[in-house]
């Protein structure tokens, strides 16, 4: 029965079409996360005074603090734009798909 | 060195949750004045989560509803569960205790047990949804040869769930001995007894709930204690930081990176067995399948990662407080001695910081949610594991799928008592074993065994069987023996003068060794089963997307 329907998924374009936007996406948002945090390492590893500068003159509180949220509540909100997106634009032209499926 | 070895076994603790006291030294920590307040607050727990599981076991009638609580969680309670299961009693103590020592270290630290979470997103929650039933081997043997892989995960999820047993077990004896002065071996049996009660008849949803509560308890207790403490410093947060820089031994290098990342190696390393590792973890991969559909699954990590970040946001503040609450104040030392000893070790200073802030009432109530977490902890490892023995092994491996449910539920409670009792057996044995081996161990295993299988056989459509089953081996067998020869076991355990890994984390190495061995046994395989598994790819990656055929939630 399923097995079918994987078929005429498969043969759908438009199936291959969202496999392309949602995996290029997933991707994409992957490499942000990653790059962004490694990057992070490395300036640890190899320029750590970077982190040492006061965020203005004078303050203790240094560039690390800030960058450090930054990673935190940006990577955090990628996942809500990941989410918003699948459960939308994705879900949607799925939907279609398995509903011509089904034909 | 040995300063950096510590800190990092105590960041590999406060991930495998409630253990970070025993990575103090194995069992030092003091046996505590019995506490009244936090002992009245934690039966006030017990007896709520007793009453959920008594609702829970009146809803649990099928495997689907004791495993995956039928399908029924919404993305956001299990987006609250996850975030429990993440937020352990000793990510609240190990993090904060870092950022305490070490500044700008600890919270670096910290945004490396984040990261992982939107990458488990971003890879593997829909696919994880859509493919599993009710273990990960559910999906890992999805194509391949059943028996065989099946056998292999199984085998995979029980290793990881003992040695992680083991930690918490010992963790939970020596934490509460340490908050509630009670004995070790009674406090191992308590746990032991509650966690067998809430999964055999509660099965997933009091597990779930359980995992719930704890969760909003830790947000709020945190939240609470960050007012607290930051109505000492006018709410600034530049106040907080030049006390502590005035407080701290160190100064002013507390607001830079320190001598916790001069090895980028191993800090590196650390987080890849940590964010890889995670997602090998069996107790957190079941989470994925108590939700309806791969749309739930998505929103759950949302609610999940928010919650996360927050709360590790919060621990670090709390540790940055401390600094200047706790440390400045002997009577939080040994002996009133500040260059000495935090009194019941290096990992209280949050603890310190409840009562120095909000008095015995909310170190009682700190306390409560502490052991509360061990508890939901051990209910979920023990929940993985019973399914991997019942479904697995008993239900599709030597039935064939003939057992019904009724039969199959009989065996997964025989095997939550008897995982009980291992575990309060192993907790007792090892009370003055080191066990910080055990978790560089489990997040290795899990990193190169359970983790490759499951990424390959999802994106690979080249991975066959045989390729499996030997790259998971030679997963296995490497995590294994680089733990065996690193510091932790073969100083530390076996007395030798020095380590040949030099590594405490054997994951960065064993990671490529199980990848490139499951590549090259499945590109070289020709073997009849080897086409099935390819052939089987498309239509599982058909499902691994629309969900079509999921596995989907029972009526209820």
């Amino acid at each position: 029965m399923s097995a079918d329907i994987y078929k005429k998924v498969r043969a759908n374009p438009r199936f291959a079409e969202l496999e392309h936007k949602r995996s290029r996406f997933a991707m994409l948002l992957t490499a942000m996360v990653l790059v962004t945090y490694y990057a992070l390492m490395m300036i640890v590893a190899f320029a750590p005074d970077v982190l040492r500068v006061p965020i203005s003159g004078g303050s203790t509180l240094t560039v690390g603090v800030p960058v450090g949220a930054f990673i935190i509540i940006g990577s955090w909100l990628l996942t809500g734009w990941y989410v918003s997106r699948s459960n939308g634009e994705f879900d949607e032209l799925q939907n279609e798909i398995i509903e011509e499926a089904y034909k | 060195m040995t300063g950096l070895r510590h800190a990092l076994l105590c960041v590999l603790f406060l991930v495998a949750g409630g253990a970070v006291v025993a990575a103090d030294a194995v069992g030092v920590a003091q046996k505590q004045p019995v506490n009244m307040t936090a002992i009245a607050m934690f039966l006030v727990f017990v007896v709520a989560t007793m009453g959920i599981t008594y609702w829970a076991a009146s809803r649990t009638k099928s495997t689907s509803d004791f495993y995956t609580a039928g399908g029924g969680i919404t993305g956001f309670q299990n987006g609250l569960a996850i975030a429990g299961d993440y937020m352990s009693a000793a990510t609240l103590l190990g993090l904060s205790a870092m950022t305490f020592a070490k500044g700008l270290d600890g919270f670096i630290f910290a945004i490396g047990f984040f990261v992982g979470w939107p990458v488990i997103l971003f890879l593997m929650a829909e696919r994880l949804r859509n493919l599993g039933k009710f273990t990960f081997a559910d999906i890992a043997s999805y194509r391949l040869e059943q028996s065989t892989i099946r056998t292999f995960a199984a085998f995979g999820s029980l290793t990881v769930v003992c040695f992680y047993l083991i930690v918490q077990m010992v963790g939970a004896g020596q934490l509460i001995k340490l908050l509630f002065g009670l004995d070790y071996s009674t406090a191992v049996i308590l746990v032991g007894v509650l966690m067998v009660i809430y999964v055999t008849f509660g099965g997933m949803i009091a597990t779930t709930w359980v995992q719930i509560i704890k969760a909003c308890l830790m947000l709020f207790g945190g939240t609470v204690l960050l007012i607290m403490s930051l109505s000492h410093f006018g709410f600034s947060l530049e106040t907080m930081a030049q006390k502590a820089v005035e407080a701290h031994a160190d100064g002013i290098a507390i607001m830079g990176p320190g001598s916790l990342l001069a090895d980028p190696v191993t800090a590196v390393s650390l987080s890849l067995g940590l964010v890889f590792g995670t997602a090998g973890l069996p107790h957190i991969m079941m989470r994925f399948f108590t939700v309806p559909n791969a749309k739930e699954a998505r929103k759950s990590v949302f609610v999940a990662s928010g919650c996360i970040g927050y709360f590790f946001l919060v621990v670090c503040t709390l540790g940055l407080a401390a600094i200047v609450i706790v440390g400045t104040n002997p009577e939080y030392y040994e002996g009133g001695n500040l260059a000495g000893k935090l009194i019941g070790g290096g990992n209280m200073p949050v603890m310190h910081l409840s009562k120095a802030v909000g008095g015995n009432l909310f170190l009682g109530f700190m306390s409560a949610v502490a052991f509360a977490t061990i508890l939901a902890v051990v209910s979920g490892l023990a929940l993985a594991g019973a399914s991997a023995i019942a479904h697995d092994i008993y239900a599709r491996v030597i039935r064939k799928g003939t057992a019904t449910d009724v039969e199959e539920m009989r065996v997964t409670r025989i095997a939550t008592i008897a995982l009980g009792v291992v575990a309060v057996l192993l907790g007792i044995m090892f009370e003055k074993q080191n066990v910080a081996f055990l978790v560089g161990l489990t997040f290795g295993i899990a990193a190169s065994t359970n983790f490759p299988v499951l990424i390959l056989s999802m994106y690979w459509r080249g991975l066959t069987t045989r390729g499996a089953l030997l790259g998971g081996l030679i997963g296995l067998v490497s995590a294994v023996s680089f733990v065996v020869l690193s510091n932790a076991v073969w100083v530390v355990v076996l007395g030798n003068p020095k380590a040949i890994f030099p590594y405490e984390q054997p994951a960065l190495f064993s990671m490529p060794l199980a990848f490139f061995f499951t590549w090259l046994f499945s590109v070289t395989d020709k073997s009849a089963r080897a086409k099935t598994d390819k052939a089987g790819f498309d239509d599982q990656y058909v499902r691994s997307q629309t969900g079509i055929g999921a596995a989907s939630a029972s009526a209820h």
